[in-house]
């Protein structure tokens, strides 16, 4: 949000680097006096927690990577090895394996409750497209990285995954197979298939730094969107994110800290599979090929389709699907708060996520194949039908006349005048 | 405000289910059934046992891992490997805990192969605290045709690469049966309820006093079979104390801070009063 800058260095160096480089003005202006909205709730903090977990990552992988071996017959017992003989290499590795679910967590949270208050409208449409390119970034990463410890799952979730570019064969014959041993780097997942893995999943997390970097920048052009959708009228409405917003997400990052301490120190196998603990063996299949939870909604949509091209074309469209929200959802309004039809759909949507992660983690058969497909239509109906009909047809609720009312209610009169000390300059 | 509380409430609660959760389902071996359930010939049947690992503060029991140690030494060890550990691990912190002489001794009951020496040429020496256990077959191929084909799975991190673990393991060293009316095994296999298919090709080894135990536990295969599964599960999770201890501090230490930062979020919140504009 375009503000005047109030920052002054005091000390001779200070002025001298600002007149050349002023990142301490970008820093004070974007992250200390930044004018945020004064009723963001406990959603909002999961930005914070995002960059955070990114941080933690990073910082463990880097560390990890001094120690894993990317061959075939080297990965699995070089993770051991981090296990047990790497000073303190079981917290490193447990909090990177644990943190990938603490980062999907979170990152599926955001993700919702852009789509709850409608963080994706005018004029923050880059901006959301931004965050799916890092979910895409995000979702590849994770996949790669899970490879890499070459137990039973991850060497058959790469063999299956990898083979679904063979279903660009019904397109042109060949096409599929030559793309997939293009990947592959030979005629079967191994070690060339294990190295590049690993090459990339080393760089796709600076990738992501490097679009978190524009996210940021995309978001503190416009500024936040708050649970309102209403604009900001006035400096009323916001407060200086230090230290309103540095505290408040300080809080919430604790508690999600205190949550991912829990699965990391007490059970931080829970959200893994048994199967990966047995060294990956290309000569036996596992009787269920099931993806981490974080993915599960998106195989149960890729199994819903009986055909393997189409299937992979869902696939992919259940996420790609998200870059044409802006333009799918029609409603002048931006908070689902105010939106009583639209309201249903959206929680309606949420439980399809949720279930589709259940039937992804079940075999494709009987009920579950039934229930896979009707939510499948769901989740596709969601974007395509409901929200461009509901947003025309629905009669929104009256929205609040500010922020700050929608805070402290109507009721008491407005102050004749703000305290000269309290004036900020804004340009809204 | 009612919707910032309730969604600090939220994610409160969230918290504290997820840590009940954990702490339900690492617990949840504690409550072993009354009552076993009932027999089903298609469902592999695991019951829950009760673990000193168990729960968030739990350990290992040290005499149970060298009982453990010792089985897997004298039964387990002819067939299946254990390529992750070494002997030097029986002595360290937050396992058997074997004394220092003691692993050594153990190291060396072991005869290595070694070399090639200057002559270019293999030669056996007594195992040292160093070197990785001992493996039954100098390759899979050997191994299996010493099995009828079947190949024995390295032990090493086998509590984690089941599901049940320990518990898995317990159910299938006391699962052996005769086949119930009907069902044939295969040449060569075994009946055993907990094991999925309930065709195992490793034959019923433990028995009643195979294993001589020196501290006064009873040698029943439920013994041997819980010992050995509380050893493997210390293979498997080596640092499982470590994590336990460094756990309890980290959690002192994050909720102590939540609660400041809590207290710090709401001063600072306090400050906005009424429709003014809030101060720095």
């Amino acid at each position: 949000m375009a503000h005047a800058s109030s920052y002054q260095p005091t000390s001779s160096f200070g002025q001298w680097l600002d007149a050349r480089l002023p990142v301490g003005r970008v820093m004070h202006d974007q992250f200390m006096t930044f004018p945020t909205p004064r009723n963001l709730n406990y959603w909002w903090t999961f930005g914070g927690i995002l960059t955070f977990m990114l941080a933690v990552q990073i910082a463990t992988g880097v560390v990890l990577a001094m120690h894993y071996v990317p061959t075939p017959e080297g990965a699995f017992d070089s993770v051991e090895t981090i296990m047990r003989d790497v000073n303190w290499g079981w917290l490193l590795r447990y909090s990177h394996a644990v943190g990938g679910s603490m980062f999907f967590l979170a990152a599926y949270i955001h993700t919702f409750r852009g789509l709850y208050y409608g963080s994706y409208k005018a004029p923050r449409e880059v901006l959301w497209i931004l965050g799916v390119l890092i979910l895409l970034l995000m979702i590849a990463t994770a996949f790669m990285g899970y490879s890499l410890v070459w137990g039973q799952m991850s060497f058959w979730a790469v063999t299956v995954i990898t083979n679904l570019f063979s279903s660009l064969d019904a397109v042109i014959p060949g096409l599929g197979t030559k793309l997939v041993q293009w990947i592959w780097g030979g005629f079967a997942v191994g070690a060339p298939t294990l190295n590049r893995l690993f090459s990339l999943h080393y760089l796709f997390p600076f990738l992501i730094a490097g679009v978190v970097v524009l996210h940021i920048w995309a978001l503190h052009v416009p500024g936040n969107n708050n649970p309102t959708g209403i604009d900001v009228k006035g400096p009323r409405d916001t407060v200086p994110f230090h230290p309103y917003y540095t505290i408040k997400d300080g809080f919430a990052l604790l508690m999600f800290v205190l949550l991912f301490a829990v699965l990391l120190f007490y059970a931080p196998n829970l959200l893994g599979h048994s199967d990966n603990y047995i060294p990956a063996n290309p000569l036996q299949t596992p009787p269920h090929i099931v993806p981490e939870w974080y993915f599960l909604p998106f195989y149960a949509v890729l199994r819903a389709i009986p055909n393997k091209l189409m299937g992979v074309i869902a696939l992919i469209s259940s996420i790609a699907i998200l870059f044409f929200v802006p333009w799918l959802d029609t409603s002048k309004v931006r908070s689902t708060r105010y939106r009583p039809i639209y309201k249903w759909f959206f929680w309606v949507f949420v439980v399809t996520a949720i279930v589709l992660g259940y039937l992804g983690s079940q075999p494709p058969e009987g009920w579950y194949l039934i229930f896979g497909r009707i939510f499948t239509a769901y989740y596709f109906l969601f974007f395509l039908v409901v929200m461009p009909v509901v947003g025309l047809l629905e009669k929104p609720a009256k929205l609040p006349g500010s922020i700050t009312e929608s805070v402290l209610g109507p009721d008491e009169p407005l102050p004749l005048s703000v305290p000269k000390a309290r004036q900020r300059e804004q340009v809204l | 405000m009612t919707l910032r509380r309730s969604a600090l409430a939220g994610l409160a609660i969230a918290a504290l289910l997820v840590a009940i959760g954990a702490t339900a389902t690492l617990h949840a071996a504690d409550e072993a059934p009354a009552t076993p359930p009932a027999h089903n010939h298609d469902e592999p049947v695991i019951e829950s046992q009760s673990w000193s690992f168990n729960g968030p503060f739990g350990t290992f029991d040290r005499a149970q891992l060298q009982r453990g140690y010792r089985v897997y030494h004298d039964v387990c060890s002819t067939c299946h490997s254990m390529r992750l550990l070494s002997y030097r691990n029986l002595g360290e912190t937050g396992g058997p805990e074997f004394p220092k002489d003691a692993v050594e001794a153990l190291a060396a009951q072991a005869e290595m192969t070694d070399g090639p020496n200057d002559k270019g040429e293999m030669f056996k020496r007594p195992g040292r605290p160093s070197d990785r256990f001992r493996q039954p077959f100098p390759n899979p191929e050997t191994a299996r045709v010493a099995n009828n084909g079947a190949l024995p799975p390295d032990l090493s991190v086998m509590a984690k690469a089941r599901e049940g673990g320990p518990d898995y393991i317990h159910a299938l060293l006391t699962g052996y049966r005769d086949p119930p009316a009907g069902f044939k095994p295969a040449p060569g296999m075994h009946y055993n309820k907990a094991f999925p298919g309930h065709q195992i090709a490793m034959p019923p080894l433990l028995s009643d006093g195979v294993v001589t135990y020196t501290d006064g536990t009873k040698p029943t295969v439920d013994n041997y079979a819980r010992d050995v599964a509380a050893y493997l599960m210390w293979t498997a999770e080596p640092k499982l104390e470590e994590r336990h201890k460094l756990g309890l501090r980290v959690m002192v230490f994050l909720i102590a801070f939540a609660v400041i930062m809590y207290l710090a979020k709401r001063a600072v919140w306090a400050r906005m009063h009424g429709h003014a504009a809030p101060t720095a």
